[in-house]
């Protein structure tokens, strides 16, 4: 956006309608839409994405949802990940970078309070977490905070966590398939409406 | 109507300005029509009777009997006594022995006139968010012209409940007094004559009642009225002008003028500093946070008074937490955007004090803020939704800033580099490069680095991690960086783990030829 609109934009005088909240963001893969409660990733909960191992394509899985969001202004933010988001190929990938906070914290506490708040901000699209060991009653807080910001909240934990209780409106476990094709086995462990599906995605290069 | 602003007129210094309307006229011009649009002066007197109490800090005013003393020994005596000591019996101007008869277990502190003369003046500059005239009553009291204001206030009841409020916020105890003279409006304050006065010639009746201790008039003065059997306002002016002149002082004649609004009464405009700088001393030494962040309110509606004033705000402000042996904790507070928001920049500094270990008990809590920035008004949103979809993400990054640190909540960016690990940089959050390069677009990088390389074992020649390595893409040779003494030279190549984790992995193409993991794909 020029420099001349920004500021326009800014002007006390001037008055930009919003548009509600979606409730729900498509995954930009049909065949995960389709499992999923109103064809999309619910906005205003919280995920819960299950991996054998950090890095077995779960990224890459919500990829482009959060392009989605960070082109149409919402914030991203990424609290305390295993490893540096790479801004290269988030670009790649259609992420505005402008649009992503990257909370650097080792503490779970931390961690935790800062997804808490970015989630009740109302600012944020969504908001990653990966936390090593969290308490049910944590969870309930960042299940509220999501309702009340809107926004999604992502939380990528090992396959092992136990899983019983858990809050989240929706548990995924993500394991690669094929790994030659690229293609990773998504299964629905909890949702509303038809848990137990399961289904192939082809993710992108 | 006319004759009252005639004599309101008269009563004030400044001549009248007349205000021109540039509407368009709907009715018949009137005759009298440069006299009907001045906005008449009035005058409201805040009159402090707690205050050598209350600038000593919120906490002292609320605790057991206590009562502030001015001067030594035994000719020391009360200015000012809290709620408990007064109900115990104790009243200004007491001797300081005769108020600790009436309550034995009496805390007494001495004045501290420096520290009131600036919480005076600090509150003068708070006064300005209701008014462009304040003007100040030493030692406890201030004087703000509102006849200009009370249109954009909405009326008189609305501005005199939220001044009304907002000093109580402040921690101070105020009695109001509104007249069109100014010494008008204090004399009401001081006999605590609540009710406002509007019409001039409503306010000799209105001042008949103020008793003579009220007046600010040399103690001479005040003996020969009440020897002659004068108690109040009122019976001053009974007394025949010339008689008077004549038997006791010339100036109790311009004084009951200058309250009526026969002479002209000029006060000086109070001019607030250009930066705003203010310390309170703290009720004994505190380590607590909670009791802390009481005063650290009141400097911060103090300063937000101070910003609303300038249509200012604040982006960054010193605190200083003052040590009686160590050099002082001096904590900065930085924001995104710029603020006057007490209620934000009270939580920021609450998070900020949660990382922090005080070496030592408190006794002074001091701001200081240098550089006051234009604020736009806010853009609010007409169906209320910004809760919900625009949020404010200044005043989050400020938030988790203020309790993780500066360096720990970035933003991210590219840069137009060959080099993997200087492809990317860390940057300002929301900072988006205007103008900058396009970067340079290359397919197959994972969207994990890891930072620094992770070396890899080798097993018979072939890199190893948790099981062996599958080379599926590659090499991708990377040669750059000899102009800054960081060059490298590596091949790339994607490999793929039994598991199904697709990794980013190198060569070294010098040495010894080592194996290096710098990526996950994820």
């Amino acid at each position: 956006m020029s420099a001349a609109l920004a500021r326009l934009r800014r002007h006390p005088a001037i008055w930009r309608r919003r548009l509600p909240p979606a409730s729900v963001l498509p995954t930009g893969f049909p065949a995960l839409d389709e499992m999923l409660p109103g064809a999309g990733w619910p906005m205003g909960a919280l995920t819960e994405i299950l991996v054998p191992r950090a890095g077995a394509g779960e990224l890459r899985l919500v990829m482009p949802a959060l392009a989605d969001l960070s082109t149409r202004g919402r914030w991203l933010v990424w609290v305390g990940p295993p490893y540096v988001p790479y801004a290269p190929a988030l670009e790649a990938r259609g992420i505005a970078l402008s649009r992503i906070l990257w909370v650097r914290s080792d503490n779970t506490a931390q961690q935790l309070w800062s997804a808490e708040q970015a989630l009740r901000s109302g600012a944020c699209g969504a908001v990653l977490t990966w936390p090593t060991r969290v308490h049910q009653r944590r969870l309930r807080r960042l299940q509220l905070a999501a309702e009340s910001g809107g926004a999604w909240a992502l939380l990528f934990r090992r396959e092992t966590s136990p899983g019983d209780g858990s809050p989240a409106s929706l548990r995924l476990r993500v394991t690669p398939a094929a790994p030659v094709a690229n293609s990773l086995s998504v299964e629905v462990l909890k949702c509303r409406g038809r848990p137990g599906a399961r289904a192939e995605i082809i993710l992108d290069e | 109507m006319g004759t009252d602003l005639f004599s309101g007129a008269k009563g004030t210094a400044s001549p009248l300005r007349p205000k021109i309307d540039l509407s368009p006229l709907k009715q018949p011009v009137p005759f009298n029509l440069p006299f009907k649009t001045v906005t008449p002066r009035l005058w409201l007197a805040l009159y402090l009777p707690r205050f050598p109490l209350e600038v000593l800090g919120p906490e002292r005013a609320t605790a057991l009997p206590v009562a502030v003393i001015s001067g030594t020994g035994a000719g020391s005596v009360v200015v000012a006594a809290g709620v408990h000591a007064e109900s115990a019996g104790v009243h200004v101007h007491m001797l300081a022995s005769a108020a600790c008869t009436l309550a034995p277990d009496l805390d007494l502190t001495p004045r501290d006139e420096a520290a009131e003369a600036a919480a005076l003046e600090s509150l003068a500059a708070w006064a300005g968010q209701f008014t462009s005239f304040v003007s100040l009553v030493p030692p406890h009291g201030l004087l703000l012209e509102i006849g200009g204001s009370l249109a954009l206030f909405g009326g008189l009841d609305t501005l005199l409940a939220r001044v009304r409020h907002a000093i109580a916020a402040l921690g101070y105890s105020a009695r109001f007094g509104v007249a069109p003279t100014p010494l008008g409006a204090w004399l009401l304050a001081r006999a605590a004559l609540e009710e406002p006065v509007t019409a001039m010639h409503r306010l000799p009746a209105c001042l008949a009642a103020v008793p003579l201790d009220c007046l600010d008039l040399p103690a001479r003065i005040v003996e020969s009225l009440r020897s002659v059997g004068i108690e109040r306002f009122g019976d001053c002016c009974r007394l025949p002008r010339d008689g008077v002149a004549r038997r006791t002082d010339p100036r109790l004649l311009a004084y009951l003028d200058r309250a009526l609004g026969k002479r002209a009464d000029p006060r000086l405009p109070y001019t607030p500093p250009p930066t705003f700088q203010r310390r309170l001393s703290l009720p004994g030494e505190v380590r607590d946070t909670g009791t802390l962040l009481i005063a650290a309110q009141r400097l911060l509606l103090e300063l937000a008074g101070y910003l609303q004033a300038r249509a200012g705000g604040v982006q960054a402000l010193e605190w200083h937490l003052a040590h009686r042996r160590r050099p002082a904790t001096r904590l900065v507070i930085e924001l995104v955007t710029p603020s006057r928001d007490a209620g934000h920049l009270l939580m920021l500094l609450r998070e900020r004090l949660a990382r922090v270990v005080l070496a030592e008990a408190v006794v002074y809590l001091g701001i200081r803020v240098r550089d006051i920035l234009p604020l736009a008004p806010s853009n609010q949103d007409l169906y209320g939704e910004e809760g919900v979809t625009g949020g404010d993400w200044r005043a989050l990054v400020e938030r988790l800033r203020a309790r993780l640190g500066k360096t720990a909540v970035q933003g991210l960016a590219v840069s137009a580099e060959h080099r993997p690990e200087k492809a990317w940089r860390c940057c300002a959050p929301g900072e988006s490069p205007a103008g900058a390069p396009p970067s340079v677009h290359t397919p197959g990088r994972p969207l994990w680095l890891l930072d620094p390389p992770e070396v890899l074992r080798t097993v018979a020649g072939e890199p190893f991690l948790e099981g062996r390595l599958h080379l599926v893409r590659g090499p991708e040779r990377i040669e750059s960086g000899w102009w800054d003494g960081h060059d490298i030279a590596r091949d790339y190549f994607e490999a793929l783990h039994a598991s199904g984790t697709r990794y980013w992995i190198y060569r070294e193409l010098r040495k010894q030829r080592a194996w290096y993991l710098h990526g996950v794909f994820a």
